[in-house]
């Protein structure tokens, strides 16, 4: 493909970049990157992922927008209260860049949709609020061997790492299960600063780009945790765990479980 | 240009900066690595700009010559991919 001179405008920033130039933002054109949640995490990561140029993104969000979510899922707005979510991003990263195609799916992610879901696409970014969807994220990705971008926030803190199923760490090399829902903050108790949504969402978009460039080093064995009250990331070193039920040398996942529980949605 | 063979030509005349470098760096990615790019210009601070670029990126900037009053004649050999 040749570049439009509406393209070469929008995309000169990336284009004069000598890790990225005009192969570098082809390769962004024709990546499928699907996220998880239309919600803090995953309205920061496709906005920029959608500004990059990356040609499609999937979606998949079940929710509609609520006033409460517009101090931090900045693809929504106050004229779009009650409309599902993955239009409304849809409507904000097509009208930024009409390179890009959202493909919005109205509905929860399952075991027994996802696999469909994920399997044509490059990447996958997680930005779901909730353990049973982020543990049915990971098996899935590591079952497909598809890279996947995690990412977390509860208050003044966020985590991201980046999974590459057979070459490093997975999230049950981390967290091998699920915390008791006891153990989770209830609702009331889980606020979450709105800015911080906008740095994790950024970081998760950022290696999904290093990836779409094959460039630099993504955050694998690593778990990065940002700070926000003391300003401070942090790296954690991650081993890939030999015995991990699901990517380890005798896995004793090999197909998806039911991972429903009665958590709060935080 | 003497003693120098020329690949591939392109005007970019009447563009500015950050085009001309695009459109520069657009066009030696599609050389092979040994090839010669001239690149034709009227911008005096691309003239200035591009042969920094250039070399920043690992290629080799063989001449920059002003041609006339408002012109500029930028000779590049790939060096890398």
């Amino acid at each position: 493909m040749e570049f439009t001179e509406d393209q070469l405008q929008r995309y000169s920033r990336h284009i004069i970049l000598p890790e990225v130039g005009g192969k570098g933002q082809k390769k962004m054109l024709q990546a499928k990157v699907f996220i998880v949640g239309a919600g803090g995490l995953g309205c920061p990561a496709g906005y920029y992922l959608a500004a990059a140029g990356v040609g499609t993104i999937g979606m998949i969000d079940n929710d509609t927008v609520e006033l409460s979510n517009l101090q931090r899922q900045i693809a929504h707005n106050t004229n779009r209260l009650g409309m599902h979510k993955v239009d409304s991003a849809k409507e904000t990263f097509e009208a930024l860049n009409p390179d890009v195609r959202v493909v919005g799916i109205k509905d929860r992610i399952t075991k027994d949709n996802i696999i469909n879901l994920i399997q044509d696409y490059d990447i996958v970014v997680d930005g779901s609020d909730n353990f049973p969807t982020r543990y049915l994220v990971n098996d899935a990705c590591v079952l497909l061997r598809k890279p996947l971008v995690s990412g977390a926030i509860l208050r003044f803190e966020g985590q991201v790492t980046t999974i590459l199923p057979g070459d490093g760490h997975c999230y049950r090399c981390l967290f091998e299960e699920m915390p008791p829902p006891g153990l989770v903050p209830s609702c009331q108790e889980a606020g979450v600063l709105g800015a911080i949504t906008g740095v994790v969402g950024a970081l998760q978009a950022t290696e999904v780009l290093k990836l779409i460039l094959g460039k630099g080093y993504v955050l694998k064995n690593t778990l990065l945790i940002y700070d926000a009250l003391t300003t401070t990331f942090r790296r954690v070193k991650v081993q890939r765990n030999p015995d991990c039920p699901v990517c380890g040398e005798r896995p004793t996942i090999t197909e998806l479980q039911d991972y429903d529980a009665a958590y709060c949605r935080i | 240009m003497e003693g120098i063979k020329v690949d591939k030509r392109i005007n970019i005349k009447g563009l500015v900066c950050p085009y001309t470098f695009v459109k520069s760096k657009l066009a030696i990615e599609d050389m092979d690595v040994g090839e010669v790019l001239e690149i034709l210009l009227d911008s005096e601070e691309a003239s200035r700009n591009i042969p920094k670029s250039m070399e920043d990126h690992g290629h080799k900037v063989l001449r920059v010559d002003k041609i006339s009053d408002k012109d500029w004649i930028i000779v590049v050999r790939k060096e890398k991919e």
